[in-house]
């Protein structure tokens, strides 16, 4: 056996699921990823909480806007005080094995009598959608505007990218916080006709959500759309974009098939980066009454609802908070992992 | 360079009337007045139409606006209407130095920790203490100011009584119209808000100064001043530490603005007489002058901040040339 086949039987010795074949750069990051504990720790919450999102109702003993006005600002893991037949007909867990729940408050209620466990189980679906909803319209945008400049190059891509340079010296946070004042004053006038009809119906049936991913996707596709145009011009020169354009490929193949595949990576793991920013953003707007409409729950109006009374009640911030660290952190943690797994990738090939 | 600076403020002037009337027309399509009196008796026709017209909101928009255009290059940003005695101009000089304290002290305090936080952790690569500090770096930056405030007014406040709750320690006259006197009473209020605010940013800054520093160190130059026999402390400090701090310049422009959009969470939550806490308890009410002053001064801000990351960046690495 001569040494190379012998190197060869060595390595696939060791990872005999591979046997034969050579291991993807994606196979790579992948193992590199998997041995970041914490990262695996941070996907892992990530997953607990899309779950939990999903089964808020099974979850939650109470509905979230459920009020229960005699029992209003009670301490976490103190009783109700209702009656049998009120739990019977309204919690979740009457008659299953976590029945204490329907008798308990798990995390106190808020000032309305509100269980804020429920509250905060369903909150997890505001946050995830904006995380998610938010970071695709940026990098939507981003990308298709980012391509098409870089694509084109020459003219178009100067003029697209000095809106973009101008866009970026514009206080969008400000003109974002008016614009939604704007939404919200039209939504309270009742405008029922037209384009602006629909999105506030829209906006409605979405409890408040749509206008805090417009104001969050007008926020954040610029940085996108930088990022894009460099990937593309770099790639534009390589020889297999030059290959397919030899054989006759049409520029809309060349762009869907060829680059945006190639660039598309990279441009997600800096939006996972994104993420903690997105859900940051709703909390602020949804503190300043901007975000989600009431009695929608999400943790920055938790947060601005139980703030008040932070003396007497620090529990009406402190859960809230809880949720919206953890969340950030997992996602922190998901994101410098990726990072650090696709650069040990670019460092190993570069050596 | 100098041309490079008069280049980007002459570009900065279409952007500014831009801003200005994207919000002027935003703040005027809304639907309501400033004098339909929310939530009380309904003003009676004829008393409105007076005011108006002593505010000129009866003439046409694009008079209206030219007129505030043109006023506040002669340094008036406009009338108060709920609060007569008081103008916009005088709302800006009783907030705004207050916000650019809040801001610096924080901008401060983030890099005066963060620097040599990261410098330590890279200096010590790999080891327990760069364990540590990484992993309080990732933590501090994942708790959002808007649970770091809270948290910190409830056990440092209510519960440990060490600092007063709410307001502001600094009173003017300010040296130079910003600087407050560095007195107890300053940083006793200070000192929330502060920590609030710059720990992130040091969180931030220390990872990026780490990062740098590792790339920086593994580089030839470096180990050409090492061969040279120059002392550690001559390589780090003269020719490693310099071109490490690219990255965070580079991270300057989006932490100042930032810190705009975090102060005004931090104002609300301590009560501190800010710009950002002005601004966000006025979006109800109809104060077309005030909101339209303040989104301009903050693109003011922004603009001045992009810029002053540029000349840093040429400052930082030579190799970059504006001309």
């Amino acid at each position: 056996m001569s040494p190379e086949k012998q190197l060869e039987k060595l390595v696939n010795d060791e990872n005999p699921e591979q046997y034969g074949q050579g291991r993807s750069p994606m196979q790579d990051a992948y193992r590199e990823f998997r041995r970041n504990i914490i990262a695996v720790a941070g996907v892992i919450f990530i997953i607990g909480i899309l779950l939990t999102a999903t089964f808020a109702p099974f979850l939650s003993p109470y509905g979230f806007a459920q009020q229960n006005t005699l029992n209003n600002r009670a301490k976490p893991f103190t009783g109700y005080d209702i009656t049998e037949e009120y739990a019977e007909e309204n919690c979740h867990w009457y008659n299953t094995p976590l029945e204490w729940g329907c008798t308990t408050f798990i995390a106190g209620s808020d000032a309305l009598g509100r269980d804020l466990w429920s509250r905060m189980v369903y909150g997890t679906r505001v946050s995830l959608a904006v995380a998610f909803v938010a970071s695709g319209v940026s990098v939507i945008i981003g990308l298709t505007y980012g391509t098409i400049a870089g694509f084109a190059g020459g003219r178009v891509d100067n003029i697209m990218m000095r809106v973009v340079d101008f866009l970026y010296a514009v206080p969008t946070l400000p003109i974002i916080i008016m614009m939604t004042v704007y939404f919200k004053a039209l939504a309270r006038r009742g405008v029922t006709t037209g384009f602006m009809g629909t999105l506030i119906y829209l906006n409605k049936s979405t409890g408040g959500l749509l206008f805090v991913f417009v104001a969050i996707g007008a926020l954040n596709w610029l940085g996108m759309a930088r990022q894009a145009r460099g990937q593309v011009l770099s790639y534009k020169e390589k020889e297999f974009v030059e290959a397919a354009r030899a054989i006759g490929a049409k520029d809309g193949h060349i762009i869907t098939k060829h680059l945006i595949p190639n660039i598309i990576g990279p441009l997600l793991i800096l939006e996972s980066m994104a993420i903690p920013g997105y859900i940051y953003t709703e909390a602020v707007l949804s503190l300043i009454s901007l975000g989600v409409d009431p009695p929608t729950p999400s943790w920055g109006a938790m947060i601005n609802e139980g703030y008040s009374t932070l003396r007497s009640n620090p529990h009406l911030v402190m859960f809230p908070g809880v949720a919206l660290t953890l969340t950030t952190l997992a996602f922190n943690f998901m994101g410098d992992g990726l990072r650090d797994a696709f650069d040990a990738r670019l460092r190993g090939r570069k050596l | 360079m100098l041309r490079y600076i008069i280049r980007r403020l002459l570009i900065a002037i279409p952007v500014v009337l831009l801003v200005i009337l994207a919000t002027f027309v935003l703040v005027h399509a809304m639907p309501g007045g400033p004098f339909d009196a929310v939530g009380m008796k309904a003003m009676p026709e004829h008393i409105k139409i007076v005011l108006e017209r002593r505010y000129g909101l009866d003439k046409p928009l694009y008079e209206q606006f030219a007129r505030y255009v043109f006023n506040i290059l002669k340094g008036d940003f406009g009338p108060m209407f709920r609060q007569p005695s008081q103008t916009v101009r005088d709302i800006i000089e009783q907030t705004f130095p207050i916000s650019i304290q809040l801001g610096l002290t924080s901008i401060v305090v983030g890099f005066v920790l963060g620097i040599p936080i990261g410098i330590i952790a890279a200096l010590n690569h790999n080891s327990l203490l760069d364990y540590i500090v990484t992993f309080t770096a990732v933590l501090f930056r994942s708790i959002p100011p808007i649970v770091m405030a809270p948290l910190l007014i409830y056990v440092f406040a209510v519960q440990l009584d060490w600092f007063p709750v709410a307001f502001w320690g600094a009173h003017p006259p300010f040296f130079l119209g910003f600087i407050p006197k560095l007195n107890g009473e300053y940083i006793s209020h200070a000192f929330l808000p502060v920590f609030a605010m710059g720990t992130g940013m040091a969180a931030g800054i220390a990872r990026l100064t780490r990062a740098g520093l590792l790339d920086v160190l593994s580089s030839d130059y470096i180990r050409t001043a090492r061969a040279k026999g120059l002392r550690e402390r001559t390589v780090i400090v003269v020719h490693a530490l310099k071109n490490s701090l690219i990255p965070v310049v580079t991270v300057l422009g989006p932490l100042i603005a930032g810190l705009i959009t975090g102060s005004f969470v931090i104002e609300l939550m301590f009560a501190i007489n800010g710009m950002g806490r002005r601004f966000v308890t006025s979006i109800g009410q109809r104060e077309y002058f005030l909101q339209t002053s303040l989104v301009l001064l903050y693109g003011l801000i922004l603009i001045g901040a992009n810029l002053l990351v540029d000349v840093m960046y040429a400052w930082v690495d030579p190799r970059i040339r504006y001309d």
